[in-house]
């Protein structure tokens, strides 16, 4: 199920302003691939990329290829929104759909794939996908309530409960601890290193001890200069990537000696 | 020893400051409540005024009431037709509004988005006697083949049973007219709240593989919902309080029926004050301010319960 992604020689655009360029890599399938670098310079952008999210925005482009499993993302006979089904996402912030119960939150895409679910298979659905994301012993007696009460550590977890409840290809992660405490965030890591298993994971991170502790390969994403577009300076197995960097930048901004 | 030297009072550490700031707190906040508490007393007022005015004519003469015998039998066809014609106009109304305004906020391209948001809200700068004229002489001129044809085919349903009205000045035509003034203000409103939709919960929908309509059902419509009900309940009040658009476009008789396209057709509350004020007896007016009052009353409960189910079913998701 779990899929490699090769980028070669992407783009991307918003507009007529550039804001990511060149970039190739290849996330191999079952891994933690991790992208950090300072904000601003096109790491969530170029994730958003992978699963045709970035173009909700208007005029958002890209050149270049993104090839999942031998099919291109950007291939005009490509419908995004059936990219979408097969590359799950995690924001930011966690993003549960306020007017609905924990139960239906998980089941919301399987719902939108449109399939006739019976009572059991979507019971199923519900307790497979909630202990993948480690919150069914939590949440077990309280299916019905509104997922808008959980914690904050708990919404995340239930959104990746609903990501993962459709079996994704990949699943995309944006920075999925920035709004956590610490605690959650531990919980968020230990769920990313069993998830593994199962699916091809792309995270965007700002904390560099996490990149060190979930991910197997790291890219460093920076900006060439002030007002010129993000580009990937390194792309390295994470245990290289934090003792023996290739590239001066990378280890000068894992070290902390810039800004 | 000069006044600078002095050791600083308790005053001067900064936590209680000598600035007055508290003045511009309560100069605001004074207006705040003076606005408050004004408009609370027109509305008191006017319910004051149409009482006094108005409860002497509840029991009156059996005359007084012509061609009904009581207040009730008098005051019911007028609340049924403006029940009848403000239904009419919310039904085309909202499915419309509704639609313009996701239009607008949601799939119109931004540069098509704002003209059009314009042209709306200028509907609501025409006078409603306008509207008046134009429905009765000319959308009844021109809808009156329409009704004749609903007739033919749907005459079954006691709704289009006619005979169909030859002018054209029907109730269905007045509904019309009411659902093109209830058109921009719901449709303001509309769009506002679904524009304000938290982009995260439009992402959340669109990562899952939502088409745009999905993610306008998973994330815009149950967050704009207790928004849309109070730009439904702004357009049902002017729908149940327009007086000359309803007066222009009706012959009206105090009936109660279904049929929405016969020459007999029931007048609206306001329409028969609009129509009859002018030429009556001090008792008849009392009459019609009487039913003033009840229009008011019952603007009023259909307001408080729309609220009560908006609010119920938010009260619901917020335990």
């Amino acid at each position: 199920m779990a899929k490699s992604i090769d980028v070669s020689d992407l783009d991307i655009y918003y507009g007529d302003f550039l804001a990511v360029q060149g970039v190739s890599m290849t996330i191999r399938a079952k891994s933690v691939t991790a992208f950090i670098g300072p904000s601003g310079c096109g790491k969530s952008t170029f994730l958003r990329s992978l699963n045709r999210m970035h173009e909700v925005i208007p005029g958002a482009r890209v050149e270049g290829k993104v090839v999942v499993d031998g099919q291109s993302l950007y291939d005009p006979s490509v419908d995004p929104v059936a990219v979408r089904r097969q590359i799950g996402m995690v924001f930011q912030r966690p993003n549960p759909f306020p007017t609905m119960s924990i139960y239906e939150n998980v089941l919301a895409g399987n719902r939108l794939n449109s399939k006739k679910l019976k009572k059991s298979e979507a019971d199923d659905i519900v307790e497979r996908s909630l202990k993948g994301a480690n919150l069914w012993n939590e949440v077990k007696d309280r299916l019905g309530k509104p997922g808008m009460g959980l914690s904050g550590g708990q919404q995340q977890r239930l959104c990746i409960a609903r990501a993962i409840a459709v079996q994704p290809q990949v699943l995309l992660m944006d920075e999925p601890c920035s709004a956590l405490d610490p605690i959650s965030t531990s919980a968020i890591e230990d769920l990313i290193h069993e998830l593994k298993s199962e699916y091809t994971i792309v995270i965007v991170t700002h904390n560099m001890q996490q990149a060190a502790r979930v991910s197997d390969d790291t890219g460093f994403f920076n900006l060439k200069a002030a007002g010129q577009p993000g580009h990937l300076v390194e792309f390295n197995p994470t245990k290289k990537m934090f003792t023996s960097p290739d590239n001066e930048a990378t280890e000068a901004y894992i070290s902390g000696r810039f800004g | 020893m000069s006044a600078t030297q002095t050791p600083p009072k308790a005053d001067d550490t900064g936590l209680t400051s000598s600035r007055p700031h508290g003045r511009g707190d309560r100069v605001f906040r004074g207006i705040a409540v003076a606005s408050g508490l004004v408009i609370m007393l027109a509305l008191a007022g006017v319910f004051v005024f149409l009482a006094i005015e108005g409860l002497p004519a509840v029991s009156l003469d059996a005359g007084a009431y012509e061609p009904a015998t009581s207040f009730l039998g008098y005051v019911g066809p007028l609340v049924f037709g403006t029940v009848l014609a403000a239904l009419i106009a919310l039904l085309v109304a909202v499915p419309f509004a509704i639609g313009i305004a996701l239009f607008i906020s949601h799939y119109a391209p931004r540069r098509l988005a704002a003209p059009v948001a314009y042209l709306i809200d200028l509907l609501a700068a025409v006078p409603s006697v306008v509207y008046g004229l134009w429905g009765g002489r000319e959308l009844a001129k021109n809808i009156a083949g329409f009704q004749s044809w609903l007739h033919d085919w749907f005459g079954w349903l006691p709704f289009f049973a006619g005979p169909p009205s030859a002018s054209g000045r029907t109730i269905l035509t007045a509904g019309l007219v009411l659902a093109i003034m209830v058109l921009p203000i719901t449709t303001a409103i509309c769009r506002e709240v679904f524009a304000r939709t938290p982009r995260l919960n439009e992402e959340a929908a669109l990562a899952l593989g939502a088409t745009r309509w999905e993610m306008v059902r998973y994330a815009v419509f149950p967050y704009a919902r207790s928004g849309m009900i109070s730009g439904v309940m702004l357009g049902l009040g002017r729908a149940l309080g327009e007086t000359m658009a309803v007066a222009m476009v009706l012959s009206a008789s105090p009936i109660v029926t279904l049929n929405l396209i016969s020459t007999e057709n029931p007048a609206t509350i306001a329409s028969n004050i609009a129509v009859n004020y002018a030429e009556s007896t001090p008792e008849q007016q009392a009459l019609l301010i009487a039913t003033g009052l009840v229009l008011f009353a019952f603007t009023f409960g259909v307001n408080f319960l729309a609220r009560y189910v908006a609010g119920r079913s938010d009260r619901r998701m917020a335990k």
